[in-house]
């Protein structure tokens, strides 16, 4: 098979170039504000409580997504962290994958599972209903439930 | 300064390790995203299932994989730092390697403080 190699100082189109530069820049500004929620994330879910990782369970959630901070703080995660690893990952598809076609079905999986995970981890958090569990009540007193 | 050539095999030093470390970091923080947001979204269906996949979180052996989880993202996250300080920062380049350092005392410093805790989670009483 004929391998094609570009010519190395061929112009990208400039619809090309200035997604790419997009894309370099949204790297930048979602890392830096990524360290500080994902450090957050990780002292508040991991570190401070007393149990750590044990404390974890469905009441823990429902008590945290009791408050709108906590769903639009862990909703800006979602967003940031997977755009953000999927253009990562674009990147490195970009670099190893040696033949066309297979660079383009990656990238095309790539950007499926993100939209897909999007959309799930969305509505899960603006969606979720800690009434699903009978012993609500329990840790969430003053919850008032339908039906 | 007298340089003798090396052959043809690139072999950079401490910038070429950090890229590395950065694209290996990135890649296994990536697929534990994916495999964390379907995790979460079982708290949709039910407490049980959620409780019992969250259980996984919580064995000896996940519990120690986890350390190795927070030190990928503490250098990811510390190192895009120093590779966005090399891009902006017009002394950024110049001082690369100092900033590796940097970024190596503070990735220990917060370890130090990670590891203990997390131990004492998963093994203690
Ligand atoms: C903690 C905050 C984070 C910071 C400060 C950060 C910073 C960066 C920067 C600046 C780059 C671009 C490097 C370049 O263009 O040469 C990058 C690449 C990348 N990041 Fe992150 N990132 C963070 C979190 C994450 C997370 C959560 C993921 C995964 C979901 C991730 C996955 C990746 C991947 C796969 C790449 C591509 C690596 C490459 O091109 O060699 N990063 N990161």
């Amino acid at each position: 098979m004929a391998i094609v190699i570009e010519q190395p100082d061929a112009p990208r189109s400039r619809k090309g170039a200035q997604w790419e530069k997009r894309a370099w820049i949204f790297m930048r500004i979602s890392g830096v504000i990524l360290i500080f929620l994902i450090i957050g994330h990780l002292l508040v879910n991991l570190v401070l409580p007393e149990r750590g990782v044990k404390a974890i369970d469905f009441a823990f959630v429902a008590g945290k997504w009791a408050s709108p901070f906590w769903q639009v703080y862990d909703g800006l995660i979602l967003w940031l962290a997977l755009i953000h690893g999927t253009n990562g990952m674009r990147t490195l598809v970009n670099d190893y994958s040696e033949r066309e076609w297979l660079r383009k079905a990656l990238n095309v999986t790539l950007w499926v599972t993100a939209a897909a995970l999007l959309l799930l981890g969305t509505l899960v958090i603006t969606t979720f209903d800690p009434c699903i569990d009978p012993n609500v009540h329990n840790y969430l007193p003053d919850l008032v439930c339908k039906g | 300064m007298a340089h003798r050539p090396a052959g043809t095999l690139y072999r950079g030093k401490l910038g070429m390790w950090t890229w590395v470390l950065h694209r290996i970091t990135g890649v296994g923080i990536y697929f534990f995203l994916l495999v964390h947001i379907l995790d979460t979204a079982l708290v949709r269906v039910s407490p049980e299932a959620y409780n019992s996949v969250v259980a996984s979180y919580k064995t000896d052996i996940v519990g120690v994989a986890e350390i190795g989880l927070v030190g990928a993202i503490l250098f990811h996250g510390f190192n895009g730092i120093r590779v966005m300080l090399i891009d902006f920062w017009r002394k950024g380049a110049k001082y690369q390697h100092q900033m590796f350092w940097v970024v190596l005392v503070i990735w220990v410093i917060l370890m130090a403080g990670f590891v203990p805790r997390q131990l004492m989670h998963i093994f203690g009483a």
